[in-house]
Parts: structure tokens; C-alpha cells; sequence
């Protein structure tokens, strides 16, 4: 199945795949983060509108807010990230996915960055 | 991904002797106290954490205060109307911690007063205070004593070399500087600058402040550099190494309506003292050490992996409101999360169960001795 990344301006990712989006935050994210010590994750079933908080990231210095970029319920989290947190830093785009909500309008992800753009600005925030 | 950064002011930002070395080190640099500080490098908060433990950590913390106080009469004497320390007993060459106390026995600013030898028949103090309070706490003491000179060292960075390499690691460059007690301090001469040497730190661990003049910084840096055993470490590591220590972070554990019996700083307070009084809120000390105090600050561990952060008010476990978090977030060391905070006196017993009010949950925590992670001071041989 084809896949399709964007992003947000406050860092987070979702890969979509027919109506499921994958969600977690870029490299960029981690890496300006640091160490991630916790990931806090919402139940299955949970739903969540666009812009919501899905999920907590904390490194040693600060908790920071992840927030999902289309509305969906969940339908599975990444529960290896309760004990291996640190997966978030070696693999953010892969192994280090955070949650997966069922898409319920498609066309939010329209007014998201594309890998080119994201690029882009984040070149500009340096 | 939104992240709640302490907002600063637009004012320019200062930058310290060693701002260059630092960039040109990868550092990440953010607005502190008004300067321009690395708050990590490319190693990271986590292994910076882990090396000072380890090995050495070498951190520039130039943005602190320094000044010598000096007066013809006993100035030791004299700062004693200022702070609660028992600076009179303090011998040459000695460093004592203590705090500037306002007219309520709240805490002004917390510091370190060495004893200097005397000069020209001047009693001198050299003052280390925070960089946040320098400007209100010079301006303090300069009004509060009439006759005393105070002599701001501007020109001065401040280093501090830290962990169990430490002591190896500056006896190269300056000779005998292993065998100084913790808390003593020397004036040495290396490469014709005059150095500050103390042995103390804000880690728990062994370890020195230097303070050198500003033009011999970064050569006495990256002497300290060239050293196998010391990375260069930043604000965050410094934060999560003294949260482990159960050290105070001024503005945040202790400020101006905590009083240092509430902070469970007594120990800093000598039995002459406390009889004699004579400091700032001495009225109200001088009660709670007698009475107790209704609130103390206290060591608390998380149960579960969640860090519970600044802010996360704390409830008993039949739901009553009972304290706050002041300081919190992940030991690197200890492993898992350590905080600490206020509570009520009647629950700060170690080993009370208690709840952390995080992102709305209740999560189970528990009243601990601090340090969390054992110190590791040099007491001698």
C-alpha cells in the first residue's frame, strides 16, 4: 500500500495508509528534545479531534505535548515505548511511532507539509 | 509538538568569557538569567548526566555572581545582620553556604561566603551568588553595609570541574589542589593569573570552582579539556545532577516566602546563631525552630515511569490538597523519576504514600530521603 508522510509545524508526523495515520514527532523533534525518559500514550479506543493532545513526550529536561494532526479514534498504540522510551531517538520515523487513529476526514491532512516543504522550514527555524 | 520553554525578555543577551568554545563545541545555547548559556551539547543531557557521575564534567557557570567584600573593621561580622551562616567562626581559607534572608525570614538569594585571607588591614569575604539575583543582591549588601567595600568581579568566569576524575584531572594544572578539603578554598597562580580554587560544587559529587580571570578562561579550559576524562556539560545535566542531590534550585525550591527551616536548611545555621539571632526574619526562625513549620520541603518518588514536573500539585491519598512539586523530572543516575517539593508537616514523614495530580490522574508516589543518589564529597584523608 502506498504511504504518504506530512507534517505539522510543531513537529509532529502522520503517515497515512488508505484511513489509518501512523502519528510521531520528526527527527528534528527528538533531536532538539533530547533523551526521551517517558512516553505517555491515550487508550485504544479513544477519540480525538484534530489538534487534540494524543500523547506526552518528556525528555530529562521537559514534558512536551503531542497533539494529532487529523480527528480518528485509536486503534493501537506503541506500547514498546513504556519500556524502551529511547526508541523515540534512535528511530522516530520508524520503530518510534507513538499512536495510530482510524482517519474520519481525510481532508485534514490536506493543509499539512509535505517532506519538501517540512524541509524546508525547518532550515528555516535554525 | 508544543513545548513549554521558560520565556525570557527580549533584552540582548550577555555572553560569558567561554561563549565561542562553547558554540564551536555544538553546544545548544538558550537565554539563561539574561546571558546566552549551553544548555547541552551533542553528548546530551542523559550521557552528560552519566559522565560527571562517572568521570568529570566541566561546566562554565560564569553567568554566577562573584564579588569581594571587604571592610577595616570585622566585615564577617558585619555580613552576619544579612545572612543567618555563622560567618564570624569562619576561618581563612574556609567557604560556608548561607542565604540572604529578607525581613519575613524568606529567602532573598542562597550563597557561598569564603573567608579570604586579609589585605592591607582589610577583612575580606569572596561572595558567590546566583545569576538571576547578582544585581538585586550586590545592590542589597552594598546599601546594607555602610563602611564595606564591595568589589564586583565582573572580569572573572567561573568553572566548576566536577565528579570522581576531578581531583586527578586539576591536579596537573594546579599542584596539591587534591588534597583541599571539601569546602576549603586557596588562591594559586597558574600562567601568572590569579585562580580562586573551592572545593565544592552543585552535583553531589567531588569536585572544584575555579574562578579565573576572564582573559585566561579559555586557555584554562581547554587545558581542562584536553583531559580525557572531562566532557564538557550544560544546564540541563547541571539541573538533573542537583535534583539527584536534593540540592536547592533558587526561585524554584526555595525564594522569597520560604524560610530556610521550611527548606530544611538549618544545618546551615549555627547553634550561636540561632540563639543569638541578629539576621533578617530572625523572629520568625527562631519559631519555626522551635515550633516546627507547617510545611517542609521533602524528597518525593514517583511510583510509576511518569516524571511529575514543576507545578504538579500534590494530594493525600483521601484526596486532600497538601503540597506542590518545586523542582521534578528523570534521575539519570537514580534510574527512574525524582522530585521534590513542599507538602504539609504532618505528611512529610519518609515513606508516606502520596498522590501526584499529573495531566489530571492521581499517580501513587512516595516521601523519600534526599540525596537520592548518595554524595560523593571529599572529606579528607
Amino acid at each position: 500500500m502506498s504511504s504518504e508522510v506530512k507534517y505539522t509545524e510543531d513537529h509532529e508526523y502522520v503517515r497515512i495508509e488508505g484511513d489509518v495515520a501512523t502519528i510521531g514527532i520528526s527527527v528534528y523533534a527528538q533531536e532538539q528534545l533530547g533523551d526521551v525518559v517517558y512516553v505517555e500514550l491515550p487508550e485504544v479506543g479513544k477519540s480525538l479531534g484534530k489538534g487534540d493532545e494524543a500523547a506526552v513526550v518528556e525528555s530529562v529536561k521537559a514534558a512536551s505535548e503531542v497533539s494529532t494532526p487529523v480527528s480518528g479514534d485509536v486503534i493501537e498504540i506503541n506500547g514498546e515505548l513504556e519500556t524502551t522510551p529511547g526508541t523515540v531517538n534512535e528511530d522516530a520515523m520508524g520503530k518510534g511511532w507513538f499512536l495510530k487513529v482510524k482517519i474520519s476526514d481525510a481532508s485534514e491532512a490536506d493543509g499539512l507539509m509535505d517532506e519538501a516543504a517540512y524541509n524546508t522550514f525547518i532550515e528555516g527555524l535554525a | 509538538m508544543a513545548q513549554n520553554n521558560d520565556s525570557s525578555s527580549d533584552a540582548p543577551l550577555l555572553r560569558t568569557p567561554l561563549h565561542d568554545l562553547h558554540v564551536a563545541a555544538g553546544a545548544r545555547m538558550v537565554p539563561f538569567a539574561g546571558y546566552e548559556m549551553p544548555v547541552s551539547y551533542p553528548l546530551g543531557v542523559l550521557g552528560e548526566h552519566l559522565h560527571t557521575r562517572d568521570k568529570a564534567g566541566l561546566f562554565d557557570v560564569s553567568h554566577m555572581g562573584q564579588a569581594v567584600l571587604s571592610s577595616k573593621g570585622s566585615i564577617a561580622q558585619q555580613i552576619e545582620i544579612l545572612v543567618p551562616g555563622d560567618i564570624a567562626a569562619l576561618d581563612a581559607g574556609h567557604t560556608r553556604y548561607t542565604q540572604l534572608l529578607n525581613d519575613k525570614g524568606g529567602i532573598r538569594d542562597d550563597l557561598m561566603i569564603t573567608r579570604m585571607p586579609g589585605e592591607e588591614g582589610r577583612e575580606r569575604l569572596f561572595l558567590v551568588v546566583n545569576a538571576a539575583c547578582k544585581e538585586a543582591d550586590f545592590a542589597h549588601i552594598d546599601s546594607s553595609l555602610g563602611d564595606a567595600r564591595l568589589d564586583l568581579l565582573d572580569n572573572r568566569a567561573l568553572i566548576a570541574l566536577q565528579g570522581p576524575a576531578a581531583f586527578t584531572v586539576l591536579e596537573k594544572l594546579i599542584p596539591g589542589c587534591s588534597e583541599m578539603a571539601f569546602m576549603s578554598w586557596r588562591a594559586v597562580s597558574w600562567n601568572g593569573a590569579s585562580l580562586f580554587i573551592t572545593r565544592s560544587g552543585y552535583t553531589g559529587e567531588d569536585g572544584y570552582e575555579v574562578s579565573v580571570p576572564a582573559n585566561n578562561a579559555v586557555s584554562f579550559t581547554e587545558q581542562l579539556l584536553a583531559d580525557d576524562a572531562v566532557e564538557l556539560i550544560g544546564l540541563g545535566a547541571r539541573d538533573s545532577l542537583r535534583l539527584e542531590a536534593g540540592l536547592c534550585l533558587y526561585g524554584h525550591d526555595i525564594d522569597e516566602t520560604t524560610s530556610p527551616i521550611e527548606a530544611r536548611l538549618a544545618w546551615s545555621i549555627s547553634k550561636r546563631r540561632r540563639s543569638e539571632g541578629g539576621f533578617p526574619g530572625a523572629a520568625r526562625i527562631q519559631r519555626e525552630l522551635h515550633d516546627g513549620t507547617t510545611r517542609k520541603r521533602v524528597g518525593i518518588l514517583p511510583e510509576g515511569p511518569a516524571p511529575a514536573r514543576e507545578g504538579t500539585i500534590v494530594h493525600a491519598q483521601d484526596g486532600d490538597e497538601i503540597g506542590i512539586i518545586t523542582s521534578g523530572g528523570f534521575g539519570p543516575t537514580y534510574g527512574a523519576p525524582v522530585a521534590m517539593g513542599y507538602v504539609l508537616s504532618e505528611y512529610a514523614a519518609t515513606g508516606t504514600k502520596l498522590d501526584l495530580m499529573v495531566r489530571g490522574k492521581a499517580r501513587p508516589a512516595t516521601i523519600a530521603a534526599m540525596p537520592f543518589v548518595p554524595a560523593n564529597f571529599y572529606r579528607g584523608k
